[in-house]
């Protein structure tokens, strides 16, 4: 039985206290089995789902065909049901807020996230933290069991303080920094042994909650044990095995993290050793800068329309609107009294907003360029970040050395983030350029679909000698990044290319050129002169 | 609405407890900011004060006045001679993330305009959180325009609405409660400045206080009814106590050398303008009334110094010295060790 199906099952058994499941991969089955199992109604919660479809409002056709109000309930006042929200990493925060706010507050519904995102898009921190399950469904087989002995069971089961304390502790170990998680494992802990037909928690309960809901939030990874080998047994714990041979909570919490290691995948152990923080923010502070022309920002005219979804309707033009029909309307609807509206006549307003700029730094950080002027370079930077502070716009940072490009930081306000990330940039090795320039256009397309406008900030030399398949050769490597450069162009984005190098005449003027950059050679420019070009570009931009 | 979790059950977070309960003594604090990691009871503290706070008595009108001042009444109570009473909990309003301004301000209703073709103002949420808490978790992502708008309701105790052909004026004093993660963006300082107290709050890293927590947790979880039972005296006592902090809070003396001391403090630490002293001032004697002190102390200031300021020191933004450590360095330096 697959562990996403036990997944499921816990899920359905005790739907309050593990609130819901965010899904990546193949989510059908899952669906369908959880239906099953959990005998509720499912509705569905697309990302483009109206304010007013979720928290109920007046449906104003309604009302105007009627002549009495007609309210709407929300999906959030639904109880009981399954509330499927598709494409979930779209969802705009908002949205996201609102589901969350409904769910501390007790809601009885369970929210079943799937995740379709592809890069590093995902579904909004906010609801991620609030549900037990993060699910990867490939391989999922459903299982055919009934819980109903279970849910009868499951008030009755106990659980020991030995096993809450080593769940605790394995949060701890695993850099936890909410409780959430550790209090819904307790939850799954009793319903898996409810699930066995057990009144009593017992170890393998646990391991298995440490697996499913802990082990997929962990933020540092525990040192391994065979670090150690010849440690004997640490003094300050206690005798292990009290009365009744059961292990001491730190023996269980080793055991549970022994369990959580191993179910980890092969690529995220490499991402924690790195000690990366998990990118959680890009999805929260991301979507603030969606713009809907329809809510915020100066007014712009206005059009005709609905006053839903938080577009504001327009009074004074809907009445315009309506008045040259009024005396037909009062011939065919004599009883009518006052001014006859009706729903062809709404004008709503529409609002220009002000996007958010974001800029990208992708920056060299090969062994050529750090011989150069590597101090320099984040000198400037630090400074651009100050500005980017001030203006309140976004920050990236993308390195590339050795074979290949990294994002050392998604998209963010914070400028704490930006200059520690900085400040381990990492430096030596070759210069990957087209995987540089790719990387660039990916997080740059990334800022654009959300509504952004990125600026990309290149600070390199331009000797590229890293192929784009990772092979040491400098003439393709030029000619890899010559390609990437022209596709950057192509898409339309805005660049800047400071060059390390000692020369005006070197690769990198070239690259400049191919990418249709603005073209700032380095030894003639401080960080000061260097601040204000990328402050024009932002505000050409704007 | 389900039950709430009980206030004084809350443990491993007592700085954050401490300056909202004095934001219950003194609402004239001024709102408080909690900023930290997700998931470490913020938004569970805010919300559970809801079901602390004492009753208050109100009119009936959609602002919920107070019968007793006539000076922050709305247009309409100020007229009455009398007024019908009624007795009601200090609310605690959610503001949703994706609030519009029409939903924050109050705006033209809608329903009546439209079906009875009257206009009619329909009162948004700070006419719900008149006298009250106005809770906005995730601050540092709403809207620049509508926090704008907010910290200048707070701080004028008047929410004043001119649009679609409505004009309305009506009180709105309300305590100002966000929180927020600051690893997803920050806030402008000249907005950090505007909120009274500040808390940072951490998980905490013992296994100790955490197997606390979660045992609680989940135990109200599984059964509210019972779980709030069994915190109930201590809600009560806890409640008792502001209301008595409330009622001695003008009684509590602030000597001459104490106002010395803070503005000594305040100029040591370079902060800007006078809110920062005035705050200090005010949470200290808040924290006097509430310990029921007749006078306030140094240790009263030394313990509010922190909550009061740190998010007022002027930043270098590449600076990374962390502002309670300033502070703690001030305090030695004033105080003497």
């Amino acid at each position: 039985m697959s562990e996403a199906a036990l997944a499921c099952a816990l899920l359905a058994l005790d739907p309050e206290g593990l609130k819901g499941a965010i899904l990546k991969g193949p989510a059908d089955g899952f669906l369908v089995s959880l239906r099953h199992l959990s005998q509720r109604r499912t509705h569905r919660i697309p990302p483009h789902i109206g304010m007013d479809r979720l928290t109920g409002s007046i449906d104003v056709a309604a009302t105007l065909k009627s002549g009495a109000p007609v309210h709407d309930r929300g999906l959030l006042a639904e109880s009981d049901s399954l509330l499927l929200l598709t494409s979930a990493e779209r969802l705009s925060s908002d949205k996201a807020a609102l589901i969350a706010a409904a769910m501390d507050h007790g809601a009885a519904f369970t929210v079943i996230a799937h995740d379709e995102g592809i890069d590093d898009e995902r579904v909004a921190p906010i609801l991620a933290e609030r549900v037990a399950f993060l699910l990867d469904l490939k391989g999922f087989e459903p299982l055919d069991i009934d819980i109903t002995t279970a849910r009868k069971l499951l008030p009755h089961v106990a659980i020991n303080d030995r096993i809450t304390e080593g769940l605790c502790q394995t949060a701890l170990a695993l850099g936890l920094s909410s409780i959430r998680p550790a209090v819904m494992a307790l939850r799954a802990a009793r319903a898996a042994a409810a699930l066995d037909g057990r009144a009593e928690v017992d170890d393998d309960d646990a391991a298995l909650a440490a697996r499913l809901i802990l082990a997929p939030r962990a933020v540092t990874y525990p040192a391994p044990p065979d670090e150690e080998p010849d440690q004997p047994a640490p003094q300050d714990a206690p005798e292990p095995g009290e009365e009744d041979g059961s292990p001491t909570p730190q023996e269980l919490a080793d055991r549970l993290l022994e369990a959580v290691k191993a179910s980890l995948p092969p690529g995220l152990l490499a991402a924690l050793e790195k000690n990366l923080r998990q990118p959680g923010s890009k999805a929260g502070a991301g979507a603030v800068s969606q713009k809907t022309g329809l809510r915020r920002g100066r007014p712009a005219g206005t059009r005709q329309g609905e006053p839903k979804n938080g577009a504001r309707l327009a009074l004074i033009d809907t009445l315009r609107a309506a008045a040259p029909w009024q005396p037909l309307r009062r011939r065919s609807n004599p009883s009518a009294k006052g001014v006859q509206v009706e729903k062809a006549d709404f004008r709503i307003r529409r609002f220009k907003e002000k996007r958010e700029t974001t800029a990208i730094f992708a920056v060299d950080a090969s062994g050529s360029a750090a011989l150069h002027r590597m101090a320099e370079a984040k000198g400037a930077i630090e400074l651009l970040l100050a500005d980017c502070y001030v203006r309140r716009d976004r920050t990236a940072l993308i390195a590339f050395r050795g074979k290949q490009a990294e994002v050392l930081l998604p998209p963010t306000r914070s400028l704490q983030r930006a200059k520690k990330s900085l400040a381990d940039l990492p430096g030596g090795g070759g210069t990957p350029l087209a995987a540089g320039i790719e990387q660039s256009m990916l997080v740059a397309t990334q800022v654009r679909r959300a509504g952004g406008i990125p600026l990309v900030v290149f600070l390199t030399d331009g000797k590229a000698n890293i192929a784009r398949d990772g092979t040491a050769d400098r003439a393709v490597a030029l000619r890899d990044a010559e390609a990437a450069a022209r596709a950057l162009r192509l898409a339309g984005f805005r660049t800047l290319m400071i060059d390390l190098s000692d020369t005006r005449t070197g690769p990198a003027a070239k690259l400049a050129e191919a990418m249709g950059a603005d073209y700032l050679p380095l030894p003639h420019a401080d960080a000061s002169r260097i601040s204000a070009s990328v402050n024009a570009a932002m505000k050409a931009g704007a | 609405m389900s039950l709430r979790y009980p206030f004084s059950a809350i443990s491993g977070q007592d700085e954050l407890l401490l300056a909202l309960l004095l934001t219950a003594v003194d609402p004239l604090i001024g709102g408080l900011l909690a900023f930290g990691d997700r998931g470490t009871g913020k938004s569970t503290a805010v919300r559970a004060l809801a079901a602390l706070l004492p009753e208050i008595r109100a009119t009936t009108c959609a602002y919920h006045c107070d019968p007793d001042s006539a000076s922050a009444q709305c247009d309409h109570c100020r007229k009455e001679a009398t007024h019908k009473l009624r007795k009601m909990s200090i609310p605690v309003v959610d503001l949703p993330l994706g609030a519009t301004e029409d939903r924050v301000l109050g705006s033209l209703n809608l329903e009546r305009a439209l079906s009875h073709g009257e206009k009619s103002f329909e009162p948004g949420l700070l006419a719900q959180a008149n006298r009250g808490y106005l809770y906005v978790d995730e601050v540092n992502l709403l809207e620049d325009h509508i926090v704008d708008l907010l910290l200048d309701v707070a701080a004028s105790g008047e929410n004043v609405v001119e649009r679609e052909g409505l004009s309305v004026r009506h009180p709105a004093r309300i305590v100002l409660v966000g929180s927020g993660n600051p690893e997803e963006g920050e806030l402008r300082p000249q907005l950090l400045d505007r909120f009274g107290l500040s808390v940072e709050v951490r998980t905490p890293t013992e296994v100790k206080t955490w197997v606390e927590i979660v045992k609680r947790r989940d135990a109200f979880e599984r059964d509210p009814e019972g779980f709030t039972a069994l915190w109930e005296k201590q809600e009560d006592q806890t409640r008792r106590r502001i209301v008595k902090a409330r009622k001695h809070l003008n009684d509590v003396e602030v000597p001459d050398a104490i106002l010395e001391r803070a503005a000594a403090l305040c100029i040591n630490l370079k902060t800007d303008g006078l809110r920062g002293q005035l705050t200090l001032m005010r949470a200290a004697r808040a924290l006097a009334a509430y310990e029921g002190a007749k006078r306030v102390t140094d240790d009263h200031l030394k313990r509010m110094a922190a909550p009061s300021l740190r998010h007022r020191l002027r930043r270098n933004p590449l600076d990374e010295t962390g502002s309670t450590t300033r502070i703690d360095r001030a305090v030695t330096e004033v105080f003497g060790a």
